[in-house]
């Protein structure tokens, strides 16, 4: 057993922990509040290579591991929620899959721009009436010549609008036993009959770009199938057990910057002649804070591990994810009741933190979806 | 181009600075490529990038420095050399200690272009680079904000409190890098990566062919203590004269300045 990180984990925790505080940081608010894709931040994060942390460097990635990946999104999700968001589903959903199942010449066509960071990919599974659970998906590919012609409607797909291609499943045909099979397709975003429209005016994670996908009669050539056409729903279950991970660390980001601030906030506010530091209400939420972003990042990083290592990993990444994404929830909470009335204003950076915190506990699979997930793989 | 980097492992600036009992405590203090000298790996990175050659990052210290080193490596430099201090090693080790070990490395070695940071942020003396450069017998420029080469020649824009002095001189040349002179880079991921794979030779005093007594400091250590805490400020109030008035009685009866 050993807790320490490789040289390398280290190095990639300080540059990302750099960057983000120089470059991301003093944007965070804006881009909050103005609900703007920060696309200038994206081309540079890119050529520092963060989009391709899990990748080797023959598809253009950096050649790390899950590990140095999921310290990096910390990092940049502890100086922006939106920005982290954005980052994980264009590493995890976007370009995951096709490092995973892709055939060579689709890595070298797809990944290889996206572990660049020239371009963000956009993983497209959620519909109006199917989430978590795929199997209701209602979107169909149907085999026309040399072609899959592609009909049906996305929702809630992150980066779409800054993507060259999509990844969208669909239903391809039924099995023996009548089951609908689905497959996973790529698409690019300038295909005819595609329509990506800009979900705006959400909760929180203002900044990260949520899309509406219709497809019409979009024709793909058959060769973008991606993997095994019959095992698209094992496939993307997979893809999810990855995002897990990313989501868990994006929050373990966001639980910590919400204990940074209540810490300072705490140190410096005085009442009663004293800073409320100094009362133990104030360091009983503090100890709570720190615990549980201590306890989810060991999580994170141990769902992670196990990833690099090659064991199972479905069921740490769900842990993970779940406490690390309802920890986030409740030291946002915590922050904001720490800072008292100035905690509600916008000013402070916490309310943020709550508004932020609430998607991590629905998106990529909500929290009773990750229960059912650990549930299933209890022996 | 051979192309030479002088870097100090540093305290971060960020760190509080706690003395005990005349001793820096350096426990949980985290450590960094000294910033003037970020500028100069940058510098050296960029002059290897247009007149091509190699960089050569070089650091005397503990076995900790290792880090720093590999950063710099990150941020793309070819090679780097650790001379292997460690801390009791040396009796009083100053400006004059790393000079002697400095000297004995470049010895045998073909230099065109040594640089360092202005001052290291810890001891700011400043002193290591010029006084290397009068060891080696080379020319040297401190403060430096812009370096163009062009046919072995140094075009060169110095710092003087403020203002610009243009100089030209041939190399082989060290000079000392100032704040403003480039944007040091972030090392990119795949540079973090690589850096383990890119050379990192360790050396002792022995291998240099130096002994302790050689490398004794020429300067005592007599106290080392903070400076005394700064008082809250004081606003005045009141009419301007009165508050002149109050405020020339205070200099003479309070801070007995006047």
């Amino acid at each position: 057993m050993n807790f320490e990180l490789t040289e390398e984990q280290k190095m990639t925790q300080n540059m990302a922990r750099e960057f983000a505080n120089d470059v991301i940081r003093p944007r965070a608010m804006e881009i909050d509040k103005e609900g703007k894709f920060p696309e200038d931040i994206f081309k540079e994060m890119g050529k520092l290579g963060f989009l391709g942390i899990p990748f080797p460097e023959e598809y253009g990635g950096s050649g790390g591991d899950t590990i140095s990946y999921a310290l990096a999104v910390e990092e940049v999700g502890r100086a922006c929620g939106s920005t982290g968001l954005s980052y994980a589903a264009a590493v995890s959903l976007g370009a995951s899959p096709i490092y995973m199942f892709g055939t060579e010449e689709q890595k070298e066509k797809y990944l290889v721009p996206l572990a660049k960071g020239e371009a963000l990919g956009a993983f497209g599974l959620t519909e109006p009436n199917a989430g978590s659970d795929a199997g209701g998906t209602e979107t169909t590919a149907v085999l026309d010549g040399d072609e899959y012609v592609i009909n049906g409607e996305k929702v809630f797909i992150t980066n779409a609008s800054y993507a060259k291609t999509l990844i969208v499943t669909a239903v391809t045909g039924k099995d023996d036993r009548g089951k609908n099979i689905i497959s996973a397709i790529i698409v690019p975003t300038d295909a005819e009959g595609l329509t990506i429209t800009e979900i705006h005016d959400k909760m929180g994670v203002r900044g990260s770009n949520t899309t509406q996908i219709v497809l019409d009669n979009v024709r793909v050539p058959k060769e973008n199938l991606l993997g095994d056409p019959k095992a698209g729903f094992k496939q993307f279950l997979k893809t999810l057990d990855g995002g897990r991970i990313s989501i868990g660390a994006l929050s373990v980001g966001i639980a910590q910057d919400a204990l940074d601030k209540a810490l300072a906030y705490a140190n410096e506010r005085k009442q009663f002649g004293k800073t409320i530091r100094s009362f133990q209400a104030i360091q009983f939420m503090l100890a709570d804070m720190a615990m549980e972003v201590e306890l989810a990042r060991n999580m994170v990083l141990k769902a992670a591990w196990l990833k690099d290592q090659g064991k199972p990993f479905t069921k740490e990444a769900a842990m993970a994810k779940l406490f690390a994404s309802e920890t986030a929830v409740r030291n946002a909470e915590r922050a904001v009741q720490i800072h008292g009335g100035y905690g509600y204003m916008r000013e402070y950076g916490v309310e943020r933190l709550m508004r932020d915190a609430k998607l991590l506990v629905i998106g990529e699979g909500t929290s009773e979806i990750q229960r059912i997930v650990i549930s299933r793989n209890l022996d | 181009m051979n192309i030479y980097v002088l870097l100090k492992r540093t305290f971060d600036t960020e760190d509080k600075i706690v003395v005990n009992d005349g001793v820096i405590e350096d426990d949980g203090v985290e450590y960094i490529i000294n910033p003037y000298d970020e500028y100069a790996i940058e510098e050296a990175i960029q002059q290897r990038d247009k007149h091509g050659g190699e960089v050569t990052v070089v650091t005397v210290g503990d076995e900790d420095s290792e880090k720093q080193l590999r950063t710099a490596l990150a941020m793309g430099a070819d090679k780097a050399v650790l001379i292997e201090v460690e801390d009791d090693d040396i009796e009083d080790q100053d400006q004059y200690s790393t000079v002697k070990i400095l000297e004995a490395f470049f010895e045998d070695k073909e230099v065109d272009l040594i640089l360092a940071g202005n001052v290291a942020i810890d001891n700011a003396s400043g002193q290591v680079g010029p006084r290397l450069a009068e060891k080696l017998g080379i020319p040297y420029v401190t403060t430096i904000v812009g370096l163009e080469i062009e046919d072995g020649v140094a075009h060169i824009e110095k710092d003087v409190e403020g203002d610009i002095e243009k100089i030209e001189v041939s190399l082989p040349l060290l000079v000392t890098c100032q704040q403003g002179l480039n944007e040091p880079r972030y090392p990119s991921l795949p540079g973090i990566m690589k850096a383990k794979k890119k050379p990192l030779e360790e050396l002792e005093l022995d291998d240099l062919d130096l002994d302790e007594e050689d490398v004794e400091g020429k300067t005592k250590r007599v106290d080392v203590f903070l400076p005394p805490e700064k008082q809250a400020g004081r606003i005045l109030e009141g009419e301007l004269q009165d508050q002149v008035k109050e405020l020339v009685s205070l200099l003479r009866n309070e801070a007995k300045v006047l």
